[in-house]
């Protein structure tokens, strides 16, 4: 029981619930996410990822069912669920130290506390030297490595991750997909991470569930049980990735 | 090396090229017309800064006039500060207190600071910051008595809506993931207000600053022009235009328009030093 991090009872989302053309996002979800497990996200444009996000983030409130969170219903954001946004989310007034340093300074660690933290997540994202940049001075990888290590210095619990790697190029993108894994791995998060690429959820996730267009229904939820780290020549890999493929074929021809 | 340094040099100059042209067709026409009443010439004008410690038209010198401008502005700004800024950060902050003093607040935007005149001398009548503190009669009465209530209290108004408006638009307008990003760090209500909404108005509020600065000073005339009023840039201008003295008057205007473009360099300067992100974020 206790190892269930996230448990949602029959969530639906509505918008515009007072005007007559109201948008059902999602309808009768129910999920469990469990503790320490890499949870992807897939689907199609528009079918309700980052409203899910966003509810698990206690950014939204579900209009319909519950949501609890380690046993207690979630009714706001916390600084153990940790997020990282879809758009750049930086302060564009603060130095990336200092952006790095936010969660700290709300939790009022002490200063000392927080140069550590900083120096330990700017090492680990390879951005020591733009430590007085501005967000305006870096690139836009750049810009999502530290709003990752912006996360990941409050230490939370959860990490939610709305396709943090979108922007980026192939190589950053495999490189930072190894790094969280690493960190992942090291310090034992529940990470939920929405994705357009079949081959990054491959590639990352314990578990993968696909949503639809039809009121953010769970169409298909698999286990991966591929060893890491992982091989993209494995042919189990490529399997896999082939399935879901097809699986977001046949959604996208329902529509 | 040395075209660098021509290329500074014309840099430098390129804005004095048109105030020259300028003063020089202003002095050719007013030779033309030889009629100081009318057009002063340049040299009639000049003479005034020239001889700056001159008592003019027998209300003293230019720099006693423009000090006792200066402080009357200073007076209404800062209160125009002390009211409006907390006023926009607080209704830009909470939709409730928007909803409930936007529109009484709004009724008065649009009517110009003079429109109070009248209302403004029934309320204060000849009211001075020498006589709410009570001073004794002697040289500072005499000197505080130059700040009359209710000229200060017309450039209140005039600073006070532009300080408010881009204040409560700035907060209002303080990109939604910023205030997420925030929450989801861990972030309280005091929080939001102190480390995203202020520094994220931040280049508003300075907006609101510079241009409430500049209506104050512009509405200056307006408010030396009042009864009571026996000194200032203001009152210099209506009483040369009493005597028909068209040189003071230009003259007045001059350091009207040069105050008024130093208070906007110096805001310039600020906000490019301090607010540039806003101009750079992509
Ligand atoms: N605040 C809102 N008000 C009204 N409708 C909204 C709001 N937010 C999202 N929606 C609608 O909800 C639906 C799902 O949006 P959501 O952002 O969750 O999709 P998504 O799966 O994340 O898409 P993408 O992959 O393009 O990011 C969309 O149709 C969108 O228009
Ligand atoms: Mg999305």
């Amino acid at each position: 029981m206790d190892n269930i991090v996230f448990k949602l009872n029959n969530i639906g989302k509505v918008y515009n619930e007072n005007e007559k053309n109201e948008l059902v996002v999602i309808k009768n979800l129910n999920l469990e996410i469990k503790e320490n497990e890499f949870l992807c996200i897939v689907g199609p444009s528009g079918c309700g990822k980052s409203t899910l996000l966003r509810i698990l983030a206690g950014l939204e409130l579900p209009t319909e069912g519950e949501i609890y969170y380690r046993g207690k219903e979630l009714k706001k954001p916390t600084k153990d669920i940790g997020m990282v946004f879809q758009n750049y989310s930086l302060m564009p007034w603060l130095t990336v130290e200092e952006n790095i340093a936010l969660g700290l300074k709300f939790q009022n660690a002490p200063k000392k506390k927080q140069k550590e933290i900083v120096d330990e997540h700017l090492e680990m994202i390879g951005l020591t030297k733009f430590r007085n940049s501005k967000p305006y001075e870096l690139s836009g990888g750049m810009q999502q490595r530290v709003a990752i290590a912006r996360s990941l210095a409050n230490n939370p619990d959860v990490l939610l991750m709305d396709e943090p790697f979108g922007a980026l190029d192939a190589y950053t993108r495999i490189q930072l997909q190894k790094e969280l894994l690493r960190i992942w791995e090291k310090h034992k998060k529940t990470i939920v991470f929405i994705t357009h690429s079949v081959d990054e959820a491959v590639y990352l996730a314990d578990r993968i569930i696909l949503m639809s267009k039809n009121k953010g229904a769970i169409e298909v939820d698999i286990q991966v049980d591929i060893p890491r780290i992982r091989d993209r020549a494995n042919p189990r890999y490529a399997e896999l990735n082939q399935q879901l493929l097809d699986a977001l074929e046949e959604l996208n021809k329902d529509e | 090396m040395l075209e660098n340094k021509v290329k500074r040099v014309i840099s430098f100059l390129s804005p004095t090229i048109i105030p020259i042209l300028f003063i020089i067709f202003w002095d050719l026409a007013a030779r033309k017309i030889g009629n100081n009443a009318i057009l002063p010439q340049v040299t009639a004008v000049a003479k005034h800064f020239i001889n700056i410690n001159d008592n003019i038209i027998g209300i003293g010198t230019i720099p006693k006039n423009i000090l006792y401008s200066l402080v009357r502005v200073f007076i209404g700004y800062v209160l125009a500060i002390i009211v409006g800024l907390p006023l926009g950060l607080l209704m830009g902050y909470s939709r409730r207190v928007k909803g409930a003093l936007n529109l009484f607040i709004s009724l008065f935007q649009p009517v110009p600071a003079i429109a109070w005149r009248p209302l403004v001398l029934g309320w204060f009548g000849v009211m001075s910051v020498a006589t709410i503190f009570n001073l004794d009669y002697g040289p500072t009465y005499a000197i505080m008595d130059n700040f009359k209530l209710s000229m200060i209290f017309l450039i209140f108004l005039s600073a006070f809506f532009p300080i408010w408006g881009n204040t409560m638009f700035g907060v209002s307008n303080v990109q939604e993931v910023l205030v997420e990003s925030a929450l989801v760090l861990g972030a309280s209500k005091k929080d939001i207000f102190f480390h995203v909404l202020l520094p994220g108005a931040g280049p508003n509020i300075m907006n609101g600053l510079k241009s409430g600065l500049t209506a104050a000073w512009s509405c200056l005339v307006a408010a030396e022009m009042l009864p009571g009023s026996m000194s200032g840039l203001g009152y210099l201008i209506s009483h040369a235009y009493e005597l028909a003295r068209m040189d003071v008057i230009v003259a007045g205007i001059i350091c009207i328009g040069v105050i008024g473009a130093l208070f906007d360099g110096i805001y310039s300067r600020i906000s490019n030093k301090y607010f540039s992100w806003q101009r750079l974020v992509r």
